[in-house]
C-alpha cells in the first residue's frame, strides 16, 4: 500500500518532467503551423537561400572543426598514453579550460588578439572563419579528449604499436591505419557531439559576424513571425538526430554521459 | 659491444627521451597557447591597465560600481536559483525512473531526452519559451481561457523569473545525466543492512543514502551554477539586454566599448573566469570525495 502511494508521487514527478520537456516543443510546433496556408512557415524557410546557406556554412564549419580537432587530439592523447604519461594531468587540465573560460570571454580575447597585426584574422572572411573553427575546437576539447582518451584506454595501444613497428610502419601509418580504425566508435560519438554544439552555437559566431545557423535564427526572429518557430524545431530535430546517433553508437558499450556546452 | 651500448643507453636516454617525447605534444600545446593562452593573457594584462596604458588595480576596484556589481549579483542569483531548483527537480526525476518503480522504458527515454535537452539551448530555446509563455504563447492563451492571465499579474517571460524558467530547461536534464549513475551506485546491500538493523525508509535516507549522495548532489549543483553563469546566447535572445547579466555586459563590451574603459571590460571578464574557476574547482574536489563510494 505504502509503496504504491510512493509510486504515484513518482509518476507525478515524471509527468511534470514530461510537460516541461514537451510543452515548449508543442507550443513551437503549434505556432509554426499558424502560418497560412499550413506548413507555409516550413516551405518558405526551406526555400530561403539564407536558411540553406547558413545551415550549409555551419555544417562545413562543423566538418572542419571535427577534422582539425581529431587531427590535434588523437595523436596527442595517443602520445600521452604511450610515451609521456607524466604529461597527462597537464594535458587534461588544458582540455578542461573551456569549462572555466565561457564562450563569451573566449571570443572577447580572440577578437582583441587577432584583429590587429601581426595576425589580423578578423579582417578577412576566411580569417574570421578560421578563428571561428579555432574557437569551436577549444569548445570541443573537453568532450573530444575524453572520448578519444576513453577509446584509447579500451584498446592495447602498446601492443598494436609494437606490432605495427615491427612490420616497419612509421608513426603516421600507425595512427592512420592502426589506431584510428580501432577508435571508430569513440571518434564518431565525439564528432556528433561537436556537430550538435557547432550547429547550435551562437555567441562566438555572432561576435565574429559569421553567417552561421545560430546568428541566422536570431536575425530571422527579428523580422519574421512564424518562420523562426519552424527553424527552431528544425534545429531541435538536428540536435535530436546527433544525440540519437551517439546513443546508437554507444549501444554496445556502457551508456556514456554526453554533455554539451553552448548555452 | 652491443651489450655495453645497451647498458650505457639507459643512462643517456632519459634526458633525450624526455625532451623528444614532449616534442610530440608540441602541436597541442602550440594550439592551446595561441587560442586559449594568448586571448586569456591579453584579457589578464588588459585588466591591469588604465586608458593611458599604466598599470593599475583600479579596474578591479571599479567592479564595485553599482551597475556592474548589480550585474554580478543578478547573474549569481539566476545561476543559484536555477542550479538549486534544477538540481532538486533533476534528482527527483532521476530517482523516480531509477528507484521509483516506474517502467524501465521510461528510464531509457528520460536519459535520451536529457541528452538532447541539455544540449538544446541558445536562440531556439529562448524562442520556444516565447512561443510557450510569451504574451501570445500557447500556455498563456490556454490559462487565459480559464480566466488566469499571468501577464495581468505582472509575469513576463522577459523577466528574471522568465529567464530562470528557460534556464531550467537545460539545467535539470544535466542534473539527471550526472546524478543517475550515482543513484545507480547506491547498493541494495546498504538498504538491506539498514533495514536489518531496523531502520525505517526515512532513517535510511537520512543516515545512509543522502550522506553518500551529498558530495555528488552538491558538486553537480555547483556545476549547474557554472553552466548557467557562463550562458550568453539564451539570455541575449530572450531579454535583448533588459536584464543586466554579466555575459551580456561583456557582449556589449565586445561590440563596442560601452563602458568607455576597455580595462574594466577585461576585469569583468576575469571576474567571470574567477567565479567559473572556483565553481569547477569545488566540483572537482567534491567529485573526488564521491569517488570513495564507487568501487
Amino acid at each position: 500500500m505504502k509503496r504504491r502511494r510512493g509510486s504515484i508521487a513518482w509518476w507525478l514527478v515524471f509527468l511534470l518532467g514530461v510537460l516541461y520537456f514537451f510543452l515548449p516543443l508543442v507550443a513551437t510546433l503549434d505556432f509554426s503551423l499558424k502560418a497560412k496556408p499550413p506548413f507555409a512557415a516550413y516551405t518558405s524557410s526551406l526555400q530561403d537561400p539564407k536558411f540553406l546557406g547558413s545551415l550549409l556554412y555551419s555544417l562545413v564549419i562543423a566538418g572542419v572543426t571535427i577534422t582539425a580537432s581529431l587531427a590535434l587530439i588523437v595523436p596527442t592523447a595517443y602520445w600521452v598514453q604511450l610515451r609521456v604519461p607524466r604529461a597527462r594531468s597537464l594535458v587534461e587540465f588544458v582540455t578542461l579550460l573551456p569549462f572555466v573560460i565561457p564562450a563569451v570571454v573566449l571570443v572577447f580575447g580572440l577578437i582583441r588578439v587577432y584583429s590587429r597585426p601581426p595576425l589580423p584574422f578578423t579582417h578577412t572572411d576566411i580569417g574570421s572563419s578560421a578563428l571561428l573553427v579555432a574557437g569551436y575546437i577549444v569548445l570541443s576539447l573537453p568532450y573530444m579528449y575524453r572520448a578519444v582518451d576513453t577509446g584509447l584506454r579500451s584498446i592495447d595501444i602498446r601492443s598494436l604499436t609494437e606490432a605495427a613497428q615491427s612490420m616497419g610502419a612509421g608513426w603516421l601509418t600507425i595512427l592512420w591505419r592502426v589506431i584510428l580504425p580501432n577508435l571508430r566508435v569513440a571518434l564518431l560519438s565525439g564528432a556528433f557531439l561537436t556537430l550538435a554544439i557547432v550547429l547550435g552555437e551562437f555567441t562566438i559566431a555572432n561576435f565574429l559576424a559569421r553567417p552561421a545557423f545560430g546568428p541566422y535564427l536570431n536575425l530571422l526572429s527579428q523580422s519574421k513571425a512564424y518562420e523562426p518557430a519552424a527553424v527552431s524545431l528544425i534545429s531541435f530535430g538536428l540536435t535530436w538526430l546527433a544525440m540519437i546517433a551517439i546513443a546508437f553508437l554507444g549501444r554496445d558499450t556502457r551508456t556514456r554521459i554526453e554533455i554539451g556546452g553552448a548555452h | 659491444m652491443t651489450a655495453i651500448s645497451e647498458r650505457a643507453a639507459p643512462l643517456a636516454r632519459p634526458a633525450r627521451r624526455f625532451s623528444r617525447s614532449w616534442l610530440g605534444l608540441a602541436p597541442f600545446f602550440l594550439f592551446a597557447i595561441f587560442f586559449i593562452g594568448a586571448p586569456v593573457t591579453y584579457l589578464v594584462l588588459g585588466s591591469f591597465q588604465n586608458n593611458e596604458g599604466q598599470t593599475t588595480l583600479q579596474n578591479y576596484a571599479d567592479l564595485a560600481t553599482p551597475s556592474i556589481a548589480n550585474a554580478f549579483l543578478i547573474t549569481i542569483e539566476v545561476s543559484l536559483v536555477t542550479a538549486v531548483v534544477g538540481g532538486i527537480f533533476g534528482f527527483l526525476l532521476a530517482y523516480a525512473v531509477i528507484l521509483g518503480g516506474l517502467p524501465r522504458v521510461l528510464r531509457d527515454a528520460l536519459m535520451t531526452f536529457s541528452g538532447v535537452a541539455s544540449n538544446f539551448a541558445g536562440v531556439p530555446l529562448a524562442l520556444a519559451f516565447i512561443f510557450t509563455l510569451g504574451q501570445l504563447g500557447m500556455v498563456t492563451v490556454f490559462l487565459k481561457n480559464f480566466g488566469i492571465d499571468p501577464y495581468a499579474s505582472g509575469f513576463t517571460i522577459y523577466s528574471k523569473l522568465g529567464l530562470e524558467l528557460v534556464y531550467l530547461y537545460f539545467q535539470f536534464p544535466l542534473m539527471v545525466l550526472i546524478i543517475a549513475p550515482a543513484i545507480d551506485g547506491l547498493r541494495p546491500e546498504w538498504r538491506e543492512a539498514a533495514e536489518n538493523m531496523g531502520a525505517s525508509s526515512r532513517q535510511y535516507w537520512q543516515r545512509v543514502a543522502l550522506p553518500i549522495l551529498f558530495p555528488t548532489l552538491l558538486g553537480t549543483m555547483i556545476l549547474l551554477f557554472g553552466n548557467a553563469f557562463g550562458a550568453q546566447a539564451t539570455a541575449y535572445q530572450l531579454t535583448s539586454g533588459l536584464i543586466p547579466l554579466v555575459p551580456l555586459l561583456i557582449g556589449n563590451q565586445i561590440a563596442g566599448d560601452v563602458l568607455h574603459n576597455p580595462g574594466l571590460g577585461y576585469a569583468m571578464a576575469m571576474g567571470m573566469v574567477a567565479i567559473m574557476g572556483i565553481s569547477i574547482a569545488i566540483y572537482t574536489l567534491l567529485q573526488r570525495r564521491a569517488e570513495r563510494w564507487r568501487r
